[in-house]
């Protein structure tokens, strides 16, 4: 699994600066001073197909909805970077994008991700020194509140035998309702917040159909896009385009952690029950309008229920599936899950706001409460529009959750430690780890890499391409000892050829 | 509801000693989630004094200026 995080980007006073070129010099501040022999491996976008469709058919190519062709003219040439840690860090439109390296687990896409935001944080610290630069503010959210959204997208590979069709039915009332814990909060209704008001989601007024191959235009609940970079007839890459971006490591861990327990139960064809909810898109944005957690969703069997009673059903569903499937010899992470979305779920229920020291809009909310009371603000007032936005500052001093957390306001998965070296180290699970290690021993010889391969320039005739399109191959394990022993790339690419 | 209440006089006495129990335990509960969220606000009183000193200036021009194109 893995998760990209597309930041939104901002020079103070200058709201005409050309985003792209802003977005570029953060990339490439970060980029070039960590390299510091100056050799940059380009991204390879050979084996990528981002418009073929999860249900057998591929789009024709059109600007408007092609999310990351290397074709649209205004990203040519944009900054494109792999990171010693696996990540692909870039320019995708108009944001600088951190793309995680793959991971197995949900502990790890916390620590990956929250890698991330420490790697976008240093990026505009690098891009102030450039001379006449102006500061660069980086926000870790998904709307300007102005019409304008950006992702935050999580992707799952999956047995390419699931059929499509189960997951779209048993996925999508789960989607509706996840973000009772997952919501990142939001000041502002409707996609350009022309009423006033707070939301649970930043994504929900966004999304317009049920199913679809879009990201950027009528924005679908299950994205169809099959793009595996890995072998196709084992796999695909579900790729989930409605979550929002979280601060709060909880949120992420449970966001990551329960889908990924709801996708193998439907990749094991564990449902018996189907929660399909009448006018899913409908639902999604009225549970997101309803801070009490009291809207009631009408499931096509006729039951009424709330978001957070639509988790309970998912939940009950997992519990028995992992009692079932593992018993006690359930792995401690998959329990660790468990329990905390059940008691996450439970105080929802009781008293929401007891969850502010786990979820994003509960925190959020409780600090514009706070707001509210002590100066008498009503919901369109542009201080608390301020303090929407500067909770998701990635700067340690000025970020709101970052304050929260030096507080010791919020829940933590992983150490800061940790963190640090998850900025330059990959996970040592998966290909990442070969990607990422390649780019850190051998920074000269990589011309270029991609999720699925990694390509050197070893002075010979023409370049050499490895191919590594088995993700959990190419791990510590794998190739750790191999790497040890080869001195130089050309060592390498002999070694792995049976030269 | 029906059943319960063509009960027999026995059940009846143990229905409403259990009524009395669950409002009592609900009381204590009412209670106890009062006094949590006047912590709470004496805690967001103190949060939002910091909050203050971090915030950016002239928090309408701020967000106003905050105008993204768009990505994914």
């Amino acid at each position: 699994m893995g998760i990209e995080t597309e930041y939104g980007v901002s020079v103070p006073g200058q709201p005409n600066t050309n985003q792209m070129l802003a977005s570029s010099l953060v990339v490439n501040s970060y980029a070039n001073r960590t390299s510091s022999s100056g050799s940059r491996a380009r991204w390879d976008f050979e084996e990528e197909s981002p418009l073929r469709d999860a249900r057998g058919f591929e789009l024709p190519r059109e600007p408007a909805v092609d999310p990351s062709a290397p074709a649209n003219e205004d990203d040519l040439g944009l900054a494109n970077v792999i990171l010693t840690n696996g990540a692909r860090l870039y320019v995708d439109h108009a944001h600088p994008e951190f793309s995680s390296p793959e991971v197995t687990n949900p502990r790890d896409v916390v620590l990956w991700d929250k890698a991330g935001e420490r790697v976008m944080a240093e990026a505009a610290r690098r891009a102030l020194t450039v001379p006449g630069s102006k500061p660069v503010n980086l926000y870790k959210n998904n709307t300007d509140n102005k019409g304008v959204s950006y992702g935050c997208h999580e992707n799952y590979l999956m047995a390419r035998s699931t059929p499509f069709g189960e997951i779209v039915r048993n996925l999508t009332p789960f989607f509706v309702s996840r973000q009772v814990v997952c919501g990142a909060g939001r000041v502002g209704l409707g996609v350009d917040s022309r009423e006033a008001g707070f939301q649970i989601s930043q994504r929900a007024d966004f999304f317009e159909v049920e199913v679809g191959l879009e990201t950027t235009l009528k924005r679908p609940i299950i994205n169809t896009r099959d793009e595996p970079h890995a072998d196709p007839e084992k796999y695909r890459r579900l790729h989930v385009i409605i979550g929002d971006a979280n601060m709060s490591e909880v949120a992420t861990y449970l966001k990551v952690g329960t889908t990924a327990l709801v996708l193998a139960m439907i990749e094991d064809g564990w449902f018996s029950v189907d929660l399909s909810v009448d006018g899913p898109v409908a639902a999604l944005r009225a549970i997101s309008h309803d801070p009490s957690l009291k809207h009631l969703v009408t499931l096509r069997d006729g039951r009424k229920m709330t978001g957070v009673q639509l988790q309970m059903e998912y939940f009950e569903q997992a519990r028995k599936y992992v009692e079932n499937r593992f018993g006690s010899d359930v792995d401690p992470q998959t329990a660790d899950i468990l329990s905390r979305w059940e008691s996450v779920l439970g105080r929802l229920e009781v008293d929401p706001m007891s969850c502010s020291r786990e979820l994003d809009w509960v925190a959020k909310l409780s600090i514009l409460e706070g707001y509210r009371s002590r100066d008498a603000l009503a919901w369109d007032s542009p201080r608390l529009e301020l303090v929407d936005l500067q909770y998701h500052d990635v700067r340690p001093d000025k970020g709101l959750y970052n304050r929260l957390v030096e507080r010791g306001r919020f829940d933590l998965v992983v150490s800061e430690d940790e963190v640090t070296r998850a900025m330059t180290e990959p996970p040592e699970d998966t290909r990442a780890f070969f990607r990422g290690r390649c780019l850190a021993r051998y920074p000269q010889q990589v011309a270029a890499a991609s999720w699925d391969s990694v390509i050197f320039d070893i002075g010979r005739d023409s370049l050499q391409r490895v191919p590594t399109l088995e993700p959990l191959r190419g791990t510590r394990a794998h190739v750790g000892e191999l790497l040890d022993r080869c001195a130089t790339a050309a060592d390498l690419v002999d070694a792995l050829a049976g030269r | 509801m029906a059943t319960r209440d063509s009960g027999g006089g026995q059940q009846h006495t143990n229905r409403q000693a259990d009524e009395v129990e669950e409002v009592a335990a609900e009381g204590n509960e009412a209670s106890d989630l009062k006094e949590r969220h006047e912590k709470l606000s004496e805690d967001v009183d103190s949060l939002l004094d910091e909050i203050d000193d971090v915030l950016e200036e002239n928090a309408e021009e701020f967000v106003k200026g905050y105008v993204q194109k768009g990505g994914e």
